[in-house]
């Protein structure tokens, strides 16, 4: 101890820096650091599991590249993508941007919007499952033949399957972008408003010319939350499809899904690596991108 | 983003009601859009309503359309409840949510303070390096993550399950942030009174961010709570299941009993849905400051 005394107040705080963060480094580096790099390294190897990693080069990625599956969940995963990050956005923003003038039971109003974003995906996905059932079990077919409707296939269509797995997805993320929004909403100031209000401005055009532009930070960073979210679509899939993980014919499987199998159910793990890898660039490109499009604010 | 006070700002925003500004006289308009706001509120919980519904109905009457079971029963939840597995993967979540959480928001703080308030050469580096594990994500990590339960023996095991969210990036960002409003004089003044570090971080700069150990810690819960992928990777035994990979296995087992797997999702929603009842107001501050920050 009494190396320790012997010490500034200054140098003391570095011992008792580097003494709270020896833990944490240890973990960062254990857990986040190396397996990054065991990943990429894998990605380059052969690996069943049972025999020697052995090097491979690029096979794995050839091999993916020229995989028709892997195009198919490549544009099924981007299909999550641009139709659930747009139609999420718009009707969170059309909700928080009325919700905001609504001052009668608002905090029922906005509880009841996000209640489903405390529920779990996996237990939605069985719930909706069970809404797309054929006649006369699923709720929507019922409902549907009751007013003379014929069923409609909902998880058994090769068209309609991805929309009707990424309904659920966009309804329980909806309460989370809509108290964003109405975060940023409130975060303009009143006087701008004001102003425009005196210069006799209508509402479409403050909506444009004012909340829209001023609301950019809040629209960007629920793009690349809601990007993100859906590029890594899983639990909906995998539960809503269990009997046919991803299907019918494929048309449902995304990225996280073809890399879950590939890993978990035939043990390739090289195989599976390149395809984390390959999320890994995607992800990494949305993220640099939200970078660019803030960078002159 | 937006600084530390203007996000409070917003959050105590929220807590009131709408400004003002928007008191005009109830027009037409105003109150068409009160409706339609209140029907797509109401059309939002609807499947949640109708999935409680369903587990209280008898197996004949799930093909009925009506909201009100007939013949309400609790047979469903008594035959779900009955092999004792539910309860085991519910305890199984709880505890596996709560010690994830606990240790996530004090090592996040504790770091983020660190880097917050110390001053030390490497200190950006710290920062840099953790900061940029934001990028990488959970399914590129698990492939790694289960070889080396693999290999420690982790595999089926409560600490398998815990390991890689012992400490989130995101929360020690969120920390930093928050201690940057903690003025470096108390901290002073507590070093001069002869508290050491830890004392200082413990019993001067904690209780000073406590909103915000509350908003990451509900975050941080939600996440472990609803987490899926990693806990079916890294358990084999229907003991160590959490809720959400018991529940999957369950309704793969029960294929056409839609009653019963809707009691099977009441029962892994319930929890949460009372949680959020009862803190409401809190839980929507405390996912605005987290999700502001992130």
């Amino acid at each position: 101890m009494s190396f320790y005394a012997n010490l500034t107040i200054k140098q003391k705080q570095v011992v008792w820096a580097w003494t709270f963060l020896s833990l944490p480094i240890l973990f960062y580096c254990v857990i986040r650091f190396y397996p990054t790099l065991n990943a990429i390294t894998l990605s380059f190897q052969e690996w069943n599991l049972l025999g020697d990693r052995t090097w491979a080069g690029v096979d794995n990625y050839a091999k993916l590249f020229a995989d028709p599956v892997f195009w198919k969940v490549f544009k099924n995963t981007f299909i999550y993508l641009l139709l659930g990050t747009p139609v999420s956005l718009v009707l969170s923003f059309l909700v928080a941007y009325h919700l905001d003038k609504v001052r009668f039971m608002h905090g029922t109003i906005r509880a009841l919007y996000f209640l489903p974003f405390m529920t779990s995906a996996v237990a939605m996905a069985w719930l909706w499952r069970w809404f797309y059932q054929p006649v006369p079990i699923g709720l929507f077919n019922n409902a549907l033949a009751s007013v003379g409707i014929p069923q409609f296939p909902f998880l058994s269509s090769t068209t309609w399957a991805l929309p009707s797995i990424l309904a659920p997805a966009v309804w329980a993320g909806l309460g989370f972008q809509i108290i964003i929004f109405m975060a940023g909403l409130r975060a303009i100031p009143q006087t701008y408003y004001e102003a425009a209000r005196i210069d006799g401005v209508g509402p479409w055009t403050i909506l444009w010319r004012i909340t829209l532009p001023l609301l950019k930070p809040t629209i960007v960073f629920l793009v690349v939350l809601s990007s993100i979210g859906f590029l890594r679509i899983f639990d909906q899939v995998f539960n809503m499809t269990s009997n046919n993980p991803g299907g019918p014919l494929n048309s449902t499987k995304p990225l996280v899904l073809m890399i879950y199998e590939t890993a978990f159910d035939s043990f390739d793990m090289g195989y599976a690596a390149a395809q984390t890898v390959v999320l890994f660039v995607i992800l990494l490109a949305v993220s640099l991108a939200q970078l660019y499009i803030m960078r002159d604010k | 983003m937006a600084n530390t006070a203007e996000i409070k700002v917003t959050a105590d925003a929220l807590d009131k009601a709408a400004p003002k500004r928007h008191a005009r006289k109830q027009d037409p308009a105003a109150i068409l859009r009160w409706i339609l706001l209140m029907g797509g509120g109401i059309l939002m919980v609807l499947p949640i309503v109708y999935m409680l519904s369903t587990s209280l109905k008898w197996p004949h009457e799930i093909y009925n359309l009506s909201i009100f079971p007939d013949e309400p029963t609790l047979d469903n939840y008594a035959y779900v409840l009955e092999d004792g597995r539910f309860y085991m993967w519910f305890v199984n979540s709880l505890i596996i949510a709560v010690i994830t959480t606990v240790s996530a928001v004090l090592f996040d703080a504790l770091v983020g303070y660190t880097l917050c308030k110390f001053e030390f050469r490497g200190r950006l580096i710290v920062f840099v390096a953790i900061l940029s594990t934001l990028m990488i994500p959970t399914e590129m990590l698990v492939i790694p993550w289960y070889l080396m339960a693999k290999n420690f023996g982790w595999l089926d095991t409560y600490w398998g399950i815990m390991f890689p969210g012992i400490m989130t990036a995101f929360g020690t960002f969120l920390m930093k942030q928050f201690f940057e409003s903690v003025p470096n004089d108390f901290l002073e003044a507590a070093r001069i009174d002869g508290l050491n570090e830890f004392q200082i971080w413990w019993r001067v700069a904690m209780p000073m961010v406590k909103p915000a150990l509350a908003a990451l810690a509900i975050f941080i819960f939600l996440g472990n709570w609803t987490a899926f992928i990693w806990p079916l990777i890294v358990t084999n035994s229907p003991e160590l299941y959490t809720l959400p990979v018991g529940l999957t296995t369950f309704s793969v087992e029960q294929s056409v009993q839609w009653e019963l797997i809707m009691t099977g999702a009441a029962l892994a929603t319930i929890p949460t849905l009372i949680v959020f009842l009862v803190f409401q107001r809190f839980i929507i501050r405390g996912v605005v400051m987290a999700g502001l920050k992130g």
